[in-house]
């Protein structure tokens, strides 16, 4: 009795022992539980935050990023027009450029000279050379018979060209009325050479007063068509052509006149012979 | 320095070419009338670059291009033909004899500095 007493006790004793140990286990396992949660959540946490905050400044920095290249894309675009702008200014320039050299040499070599025969050959040169005529003829007014004479020509025989009424033909109207004519489709003048049927032509004026007419009929096989450049000198033959032609006739007219009064005047000094 | 050579009888070509070329930094023009004037010229001065009429009294282009590069001392030097010739053949011709570049009148200078530069540089 008192042996079972004894192992009863001790029996009981395990069993509390053990029923602790049990319930300290099931304790650990909850915390164990509970602290991998919480690892859990921290992991989640931190992971979520660090992503978050790293996202939104990634997306921070995008954005910049983004700002900026649309920034410097419409800076391009706005280069990229000025670009574009200066090289259209540029050959409108150079267009320009090759127009008024034109005219300043067209210009200063028709006022060079007094000498008649020499601005004709001028005239013949700047309409050759500078228009791109291949046949034409310049004709002058007789203001006497009020007829338009052939002064000179080009690509065809002075002596074929006859002389023309003032206001009869094209050339006579022109003559006539002071206003350049020109054919509406100058390839046709290129087949098809008529004297009565000029591609252009240009009264020679000084102010509305008509001293002659250059008639172009065709043009060199390269120029099919009539530009900017064409319209100015006609422009400018129009007033200076008429200018320097009137200047050095009157010019060669004066030094007829004063080398006929010098011999007269030459000839009343001669002392008479007694 | 670029010496030009520009031979061509019509003074009123030569002083639109002489105008378009004083364009060109540093260059120095030199005038001929005609195709003896420019032998003269040659023998006389260094010259880089010809631009040449066809159409000229006493010797015409064809004939100083045929001399220009017939001599060892100028044959390198690039000539370029200004005429009213607009046909294919006669550019034909006046390249197979050694010209380097065809121009047709009326000339227009954007083009014509366009050329030179590319021969000069």
């Amino acid at each position: 009795m008192e042996k079972d007493s004894g192992i009863s006790k001790k029996a009981d004793e395990f069993l509390q022992i053990f029923k602790r140990g049990e319930e300290f286990t099931k304790d650990l396992i909850k915390e164990n539980e509970r602290l991998r949660f919480r690892i859990a959540q921290l992991e989640e946490s931190v992971e979520k935050s660090g992503s978050e905050e790293r996202t939104r400044l990634y997306e921070d920095r995008i954005k910049m990023l983004e700002d900026e290249i649309n920034s410097l894309m419409e800076r391009y675009r706005k280069t990229e027009e000025e670009n574009k702008d200066f090289a259209s200014k540029y050959v409108e320039v150079e267009a320009e450029n090759n127009m008024l050299a034109n005219l300043y040499v067209a210009s200063y070599q028709l006022h060079s000279t007094l000498d008649f025969n020499e601005v004709l050959r001028i005239v013949i040169e700047i309409i050759i050379n500078l228009i791109g005529a291949e046949k034409f003829a310049i004709f002058l007014m007789d203001e006497k018979t009020n007829e338009l004479l052939p002064a000179a020509a080009e690509g065809l025989s002075l002596q074929d060209i006859s002389k023309v009424k003032t206001g009869e033909g094209i050339i006579g109207k022109v003559a006539k009325e002071g206003e350049s004519y020109f054919l509406e489709d100058i390839t046709n003048a290129a087949s098809e050479i008529s004297l009565s049927q000029p591609a252009v032509c240009i009264p020679l004026k000084i102010k509305e007063h008509v001293i002659g007419v250059i008639s172009i009929y065709s043009l060199l096989i390269q120029k099919n068509a009539f530009s900017n450049i064409d319209y100015e000198l006609f422009n400018l033959l129009a007033g200076h052509a008429a200018t320097a032609i009137f200047s050095s006739r009157l010019y060669t007219q004066s030094e007829r006149k004063l080398t006929t009064i010098q011999s007269f005047l030459d000839l009343l000094k001669e002392k008479p012979k007694r | 320095m670029p010496n030009i050579l520009v031979v061509e009888d019509s003074p009123t070509m030569r002083q639109l070419i002489s105008f378009a070329m004083k364009r060109i930094p540093e260059s120095r023009i030199i005038e001929a009338t005609d195709g003896v004037d420019a032998l003269k010229k040659l023998a006389s001065e260094k010259v880089d670059i010809i631009l040449a009429d066809i159409n000229m009294p006493i010797m015409d282009g064809l004939k100083l291009v045929s001399l220009v590069r017939g001599n060892p001392s100028y044959k390198t030097i690039p000539i370029i033909m200004i005429t009213t010739e607009g046909a294919e053949e006669d550019k034909n011709k006046a390249l197979a004899i050694g010209a380097n570049a065809y121009l047709t009148k009326p000339i227009q200078t954007q083009e014509l500095m366009k050329l030179v530069n590319s021969f000069l540089s």
